[in-house]
């Protein structure tokens, strides 16, 4: 295998990463209103965010990806299949973000909150300065484990047409006969880049102010 | 958009059998990913550090790297090595390796969550590894490894899609042909979601089942 196909792999490699990048962020931005719809007092409220948790978890990722990619242009919308692919993703990493967001934000201390409310912080000061600290210090882990699953899962758009890595791994092994080197090279992509971002995880955690316990 | 539900009916045959294709690989592939994961566990525990090292690494890079690459390499690449599948075998194989990795962590963290103390007092009164591995490990790991280990059923069950790709005819692969076949994309598709969906729910909630029924069994071990 020539250094010129390892270089295309490193190409496509970005898209796979700048895809999963984008769609961790639209998926946490997702996932804040979905678990604060899980925790609201309303019945209505809560029983639309468990069952949006429920179809995203429940049903594999490419089923999510070829209905996104089929039935948005059956209502009309026409969107390339890199949109599609950024949007299955977004929502799939949103329902299990949204149950870990859930359980970090119920574990902040309630005698946080008390004595939050005792020297008269607003709602809004309490949510920014107790609660979303705290529970962003207790999710963290997940959300950097989160973030490795969705690296993963992106080779996954390769079926809606996104020349990302797995795609790229595959036009290349089927004109040049050479799967085994392409597709092994492809898998120390993945791996060099999850790598990467657990170590990272693992640094950025560590320089996170603790939790109180 | 129209929706004519007629398309299900008429293609019900194709469609039952992918079903069953689905459902056949899904019972073999856990099971035989579980078995396999023990065996890996107990080799890293007892068979010396080089194993347990070699064996690490393994897991590491099967963890590391998406299992859609991995069952490239076993389909594409293995007639390069002289291991020609069919796309069933190449699938079963890919998926139970897959599994293997995950269940041989669930388990090493069930053994490690094993008090030392009950393993020493084993070996004291004379049982063999075999034993331990029976009587101590198993029985007081069980309720540890039983929440991971129906939400990693489930995991398995989700990634029977990807083996469409590599044309195993199980029901995403199925539909998938009879959208494009006949332009009922969203037919086949809605059809598609509601059958995992609804499986995968009835599997938690068995799995939720079980652990209940097992945590009052316990109560009377202990």
């Amino acid at each position: 295998m020539s250094i010129k196909l390892f270089e295309l792999l490193l190409q496509a490699a970005i898209y796979t990463v700048t895809i999963s990048v984008v769609s961790i962020l639209i998926g946490f931005a997702i996932a804040i209103i979905v678990s604060a719809m899980l925790l609201s007092r309303q019945r209505l409220f809560a029983l639309q965010a468990r069952i949006f948790i429920s179809f995203f978890r429940g049903v594999p990722l490419l089923v999510q990806l070829l209905l996104i990619y089929n039935l948005l242009p059956a209502i009309g919308i026409n969107v390339p299949s890199i949109v599609a692919a950024i949007i299955g993703l977004s929502l799939c990493t949103a329902a299990y973000q949204a149950e870990n967001l859930r359980g970090g934000f119920s574990s902040v201390p309630a005698g946080l909150v008390e004595s939050a409310e005792m020297v008269g912080m607003t709602p809004v000061q309490i949510f920014r300065r107790i609660k979303a600290p705290i529970a962003l210090r207790l999710t963290f882990p997940a959300l950097v484990n989160e973030a490795i699953l969705i690296l993963k899962a992106s080779s996954l758009v390769s079926v809606v047409g996104v020349i990302e890595l797995t795609r790229m791994a595959q036009d290349l092994a089927g004109s040049t006969f050479l799967p085994l080197e392409i597709f092994a090279s492809a898998g120390l992509i993945y791996l060099v880049i999850n790598w990467i971002v657990a170590l990272a995880g693992g640094l950025i955690e560590r320089s996170l102010p603790g939790v109180p316990r | 958009m129209t929706f004519d539900i007629n398309v299900i009916f008429s293609n019900l045959p194709e469609i039952l059998s992918g079903a069953w294709v689905t459902i056949v690989i899904w019972i073999i592939t856990t099971p035989a990913a579980a078995v396999l994961g023990f065996l890996v566990a107990v080799a890293r525990r007892f068979g010396g550090v080089i194993l347990d090292k070699a064996f690490g690494i393994v897991i590491a890079v099967l963890r590391g790297t998406p299992f859609l690459i991995q069952i490239f390499l076993v389909y594409y690449g293995g007639p390069f090595v002289g291991l020609s599948l069919d796309p069933i075998p190449a699938g079963v194989i890919g998926l139970s390796i897959y599994g293997a990795a995950y269940f041989s962590e669930i388990f090493r963290s069930g053994f490690a969550a094993v008090p030392k103390g009950h393993i020493e007092a084993g070996i004291c009164v004379g049982l063999t590894q075999g034993q331990i591995i029976r009587r101590i490990l198993l029985p007081e790991m069980t309720m540890l490894v039983l929440p991971p280990s129906i939400n990693m059923t489930i995991i398995l069950m989700k990634e029977t899609a990807v083996l469409s790709i590599i044309t195993v005819p199980e029901l995403t692969a199925t539909l998938s042909a009879i959208g494009s076949q006949q332009y009922a994309f969203v037919e086949a598709l809605f059809v598609l979601a509601l059958f995992y969906w609804a499986l995968v729910e009835i599997t938690g909630w068995l799995g939720h089942l079980a652990e209940t029924k097992l945590t009052r069994f316990r109560f009377f071990n202990i």
